[in-house]
C-alpha cells in the first residue's frame, strides 16, 4: 500500500517537473514540450487508426525476429550444448559474434533486402539470437550427470530424455534468455524502423522530429516505453513462473 | 562482594517488536551487573532473546524501556567499548578482504600509527593461533578458523567487553572444543571481560565464571549462578569433575522449568 | 586403476595439450574462413566480398587518416559515455539502493525509463543538446546507464544483514561502509550491469553517428553502404565487430581481478 502510494508520488512528481521546467522558463517549449501538451496528443493519437497499424508493424517485426531467433538458438543450443565437441569448437567464433554490434549489421541488410521489414528482421533476429543460444547453452550444459545416467540406464529414448530430463533443465534458462531477448527485440525493432525506415513507431519518431513535431515526438517516446514496460513485465511473469520449480536458478542468473 | 564499580549494568532492560498483529515481547524485565575481567555465559531456552539482549548490550537495537550502562554511561549506540562476534562468521567476515584486512577493518578510523596497526593486527593473529593465515581470503579457510578471525577482529579492536552471539553454533564438535578453550586462554591470559550467550548448557558451565539462566516470555533472570570450578580448565578432567556434572544438571533442570513454567506466549522474533 | 586413469592422460604432454587447446579455438574460425573465401570467388552475389579483398579495404580504409578522423572519435565517445554512466549509475545506484522510501518512489519510473528503447532517446537529444559531441556522449550514458543503475540497486539491497551490523557495531564510518562493505558486496551485480551496458553503449554510438554526424565509425559505414562502396562497408562491419571483441576481451580481465574473491569463493563453495 505504501509502495504504491510512493510510486505514484514518484511518477507525478516527475509529471510536475516535466510540466514545470518549460513553464518556468528553464526550457524552451519546442525542444521540450509541456507534459500535457504530450499527454494530450497522446489521447488524440490512440483514437488514430494510423497509429494502431504502426504499432502493429513495429509489433509484427518484434514478434516474428523474436520467433525466429528464438527457434534457432534453441534448436542450435541444444545441440551445442549437448555435445561437448561441438561446445569447446564454438566456443571462441560465439565469443567472437556475440559482442558483434548488430546494428552494425544495418548498412548489409539494407543493401541485402532494401528499406523493407525484412532488412529490419537480419537485425532483430541476429541480436535477440545470442541472448537466447548462450542462456540456451548453460541450460543444457547444467543437466545433472547422475540424472542423465540414471535416464540413460532405465532404457529412455534419446527424444525421451530430452523431453524429461534436458527440458526441464533448460527451461528456466531458456526463460531468462527469453526476456532479456524480448527486450532486446524491441529495441532493434524501433531502432531498424527509425534508421532504415520500415513503416512503424520508429519511423513515425524520425518523421517527426525531421518535421520539428516536438510533442508528436515526445509522445512516441513513452508510447515505445510503455511498449517496453509491457514486454518486460509479460515475459517477467513468464520467467517467474518457470522458476517457481527451480529455484537454484535464482542465485544463478543473478550473476549473469 | 567486589569493590570496584560494575563494568556493564543491565537494568530493567525490555524490548518489544511491532509486528503485523500487535507486538511481540523479545525481552519482559532484565536486570544484571558484570564486573570487569568476568566471563559471564548467558543461556536460556531458545527463542528466550538471547539474540535481543545482546544486540541491545552492543547499541545495535534500541531498548524499549531501561537501561544498559556501561562503566557508568549509558549505551545509545554501537560503542569503542564493545566488540561483538557473530555467530554466522561467513557473514560476518567480509569475503573480499584478506584475513589481514577483516581483522584490521575496525581499526582504520582509529587514529593508530602504521605500525601500531601492524602490531595490532599481528598480536590479534598470534592470539588466535592464526599468524600463517593473515593473507588468505575468508573463503579459503575452514569455519573454525574463521571464527578465530572474527575474534582475531574483536580483540584488535581493544574493548572492554566482548560479546559473542552463540559463536561455536556452526562448528563441528571437535573445532568447538578448541575454539572454548580459545575463549577461556584469552580470558586468563588477556583478561578480556566476555559475555558469552549460548544455548549450550555444557559451554556455559565450562566456559563461565558465572552462568546467567533465563526464562522465556517474560524473559527474566531465572538465576545468576556462580560457577565454582578451578580457574585452569581442560576439556576432558574438568567436564569428568562431579562438580561439573552437578552444574550442568542443576542449569539443565532450570532451564526445563524455565521452558513449562511460564504459561504459552507467541515467540519473539530472534 | 588410478593407474589405468592415469596412463590414460599423463603420457600426453604438454605440447599435445596445448596443440589440442589451438586447434579447438581456430579450428572453426579458420574452416569458416576457408569456406568463406572459396564461396566467395563462386559466387555471384555483389554484396559478398571475399577475405582476401576485405582485408585490402580494412587496410585502406582504417589504417591512416581515417583512424584518427574517424575511429578515435568513435571511441572516445563510447568510452566517455561508458565511464560516466558507471559512474552516475553506481552513485545513485548505491544512493537509491540504501534508501526504502527513496526507491519505493523512483521504482514505477525507473521500470519506465529503462524501458525506453535507448535509440529512441537519440532525437531527443539531437533536441536539446542539437547535433554535437556532448549529445552523442549524452546520448550512451541515457542508455547505458540503466542496467548499471537497476543492478546496483539490486546488488546494495541485497548486502548482507550481519555484514552490515558488523559494520555498526565496528563503528566503521559512513565512507568507509560504502568502499568497504557496500560496493563490494554489491560488485558481481554492478559487473553483471556493466557487462549489458557494454553492448548498450556500443549500439548507440552507431546509431548516433549514423544518425547525426559527417565522422564516425557508424556515419562512415552508413556512407559506404550509401555509395555502395561495399568491400569497404565490409570492413566498418569488422572493425566495429573488433571494437566489441576488444570491449568484452577488456571488461573480462577488469572483471576477473575485480571479482576474483567472488569466482573464488563460489569455486569453494560449489566443490
Amino acid at each position: 500500500m505504501r509502495k504504491i502510494l510512493l510510486g505514484a508520488v514518484g511518477l507525478l512528481g516527475f509529471l510536475a517537473v516535466w510540466q514545470l521546467i518549460p513553464t518556468l522558463g528553464l526550457a524552451d517549449p519546442h525542444d521540450l514540450p509541456y507534459a500535457t501538451d504530450v499527454f494530450g496528443r497522446l489521447l488524440q493519437e490512440v483514437r488514430d487508426l494510423a497509429f494502431w497499424r504502426r504499432l502493429r508493424l513495429t509489433m509484427t517485426s518484434w514478434a516474428i525476429g523474436l520467433t525466429l531467433a528464438t527457434l534457432t538458438a534453441v534448436a542450435l543450443g541444444t545441440v551445442v550444448g549437448l555435445v561437448p565437441f561441438l561446445r569447446r569448437a564454438t566456443h571462441t567464433t560465439v565469443e567472437f559474434l556475440r559482442p558483434v554490434p548488430s546494428v552494425a549489421l544495418i548498412p548489409l541488410a539494407v543493401l541485402m533486402f532494401g528499406l523493407q521489414m525484412r532488412a529490419a528482421l537480419v537485425i532483430i533476429v541476429y541480436a535477440a539470437f545470442w541472448q537466447v543460444f548462450v542462456q540456451v547453452i548453460y541450460g543444457v550444459a547444467d543437466v545433472d550427470t547422475v540424472a542423465r545416467d540414471t535416464a540413460r540406464s532405465f532404457g529412455l529414448t534419446r527424444y525421451e530424455r530430452l523431453r524429461y530430463v534436458v527440458l526441464p533443465t533448460a527451461l528456466p534458462y531458456l526463460m531468462t534468455g527469453l526476456r532479456l531477448a524480448a527486450a532486446v527485440a524491441l529495441i532493434l525493432a524501433v531502432t531498424a524502423e527509425m534508421v532504415i525506415g520500415n513503416p512503424g513507431l520508429g519511423r513515425m519518431i524520425e518523421l517527426s522530429r525531421s518535421a520539428g513535431d516536438a510533442v508528436g515526438l515526445y509522445g512516441l517516446v513513452v508510447v515505445t516505453g510503455l511498449l517496453g514496460v509491457v514486454v518486460n513485465v509479460v515475459f517477467r511473469f513468464a520467467e517467474r513462473r518457470s522458476l517457481a520449480w527451480h529455484q537454484s536458478v535464482l542465485a544463478d542468473e543473478a550473476t549473469r | 562482594m567486589p569493590d570496584t564499580r560494575p563494568l556493564l549494568r543491565v537494568e530493567h532492560l525490555r524490548k518489544v517488536y511491532p509486528s503485523g498483529r500487535g507486538e511481540v515481547e523479545a525481552i519482559g524485565d532484565l536486570s544484571f551487573t558484570m564486573m570487569p575481567g568476568e566471563l559471564l555465559c548467558v543461556v536460556g531456552p531458545s527463542g528466550c532473546g538471547k539474540t535481543t539482549l545482546l544486540k541491545c548490550l552492543a547499541g545495535l537495537l534500541r531498548p524499549t524501556s531501561g537501561l544498559v550502562e556501561m562503566e557508568g554511561s549509558p549505551v545509545t549506540g554501537p560503542s569503542p567499548a564493545m566488540a561483538v562476534v557473530f555467530q554466522e562468521y561467513g557473514r560476518s567476515l567480509y569475503p573480499w578482504l584478506t584475513v589481514r584486512g577483516n581483522v584490521e577493518l575496525p581499526l582504520r578510523h582509529q587514529k593508530l600509527s602504521r605500525a601500531e596497526r601492524d602490531r595490532r593486527v599481528a598480536d590479534a593473529l598470534d592470539a588466535v593461533g592464526l599468524p600463517q593465515s593473515a593473507r588468505s581470503h575468508p573463503w579459503q579457510i575452514s569455519g573454525g578458523m574463521q571464527q578465530r578471525v572474527a575474534i582475531a577482529r574483536a580483540i584488535a579492536y581493544r574493548p572492554e567487553v566482548l560479546i559473542m552471539d552463540e559463536p561455536f553454533a556452526a562448528v563441528d564438535a571437535q573445532t568447538r572444543a578448541d575454539l572454548e578453550d580459545l575463549v577461556r586462554d584469552l580470558h586468563l591470559h588477556r583478561g578480556i571481560s566476555t559475555v558469552f550467550v549460548t544455548h549450550d548448557i555444557d559451554e556455559s558451565v565450562y566456559l563461565g565464571q558465572r552462568v546467567l539462566v533465563l526464562s522465556h516470555s517474560p524473559t527474566r533472570v531465572r538465576e545468576d549462578l556462580v560457577i565454582d570450578l578451578p580457574r585452569e580448565r581442560d576439556q576432558l578432567t574438568t567436564r569428568a569433575l562431579p562438580r561439573f556434572t552437578e552444574l550442568r544438571t542443576h542449569v539443565y533442570a532450570q532451564i526445563q522449568r524455565a521452558k513449562r513454567a511460564p504459561a504459552p506466549a507467541p515467540h519473539p522474533a530472534p | 586403476m588410478t593407474a589405468l586413469g592415469a596412463g590414460r592422460t599423463a603420457p600426453r604432454g604438454l605440447g599435445v595439450r596445448v596443440a589440442e587447446h589451438v586447434l579447438y579455438a581456430v579450428g572453426l574460425p579458420v574452416l569458416a574462413v576457408g569456406l568463406w573465401a572459396v564461396w566467395s570467388t563462386r559466387s555471384a552475389n555483389r554484396f559478398l566480398v571475399g577475405p582476401g579483398p576485405l582485408l585490402d579495404a580494412f587496410r585502406r580504409t582504417w589504417i591512416g587518416p581515417a583512424f584518427v578522423d574517424d575511429v578515435l572519435p568513435s571511441v572516445y565517445r563510447l568510452l566517455a559515455g561508458l565511464f560516466a554512466s558507471i559512474v552516475l549509475g553506481v552513485a545513485a545506484g548505491v544512493l537509491i539502493g540504501r534508501f526504502r522510501p527513496l526507491r519505493e518512489t523512483l521504482e514505477p519510473l525507473l521500470e519506465f525509463f529503462r524501458a525506453i528503447p535507448p535509440p529512441v532517446l537519440i532525437p531527443v537529444a539531437m533536441l536539446l543538446l542539437g547535433i554535437t559531441d556532448t549529445m552523442k556522449v549524452v546520448v550512451i550514458t541515457s542508455g547505458a546507464i540503466w542496467p548499471i543503475l537497476l543492478n546496483t540497486i539490486e546488488g546494495v539491497r541485497a548486502t548482507d544483514s550481519v555484514m552490515l551490523e558488523t559494520a555498526d557495531s565496528y563503528r566503521i564510518s559512513r565512507w568507509e561502509r560504502v568502499w568497504l562493505l557496500i560496493l563490494p558486496a554489491a560488485s558481481p551485480r554492478i559487473m553483471t550491469g556493466v557487462r549489458q551496458a557494454l553492448s548498450v553503449a556500443l549500439i548507440l554510438m552507431v546509431i548516433s553517428e549514423m544518425f547525426a554526424s559527417s565522422a564516425g565509425l557508424g556515419y562512415r559505414i552508413a556512407y559506404f553502404q550509401r555509395n555502395y562502396l561495399i568491400a569497404e562497408m565490409w570492413s566498418g562491419i569488422l572493425l566495429l565487430g573488433l571494437i566489441g571483441v576488444l570491449l568484452a576481451v577488456a571488461f573480462g580481465v577488469v572483471e576477473r581481478r575485480v571479482l576474483r574473491w567472488y569466482h573464488g569463493m563460489r569455486e569453494v563453495t560449489r566443490a
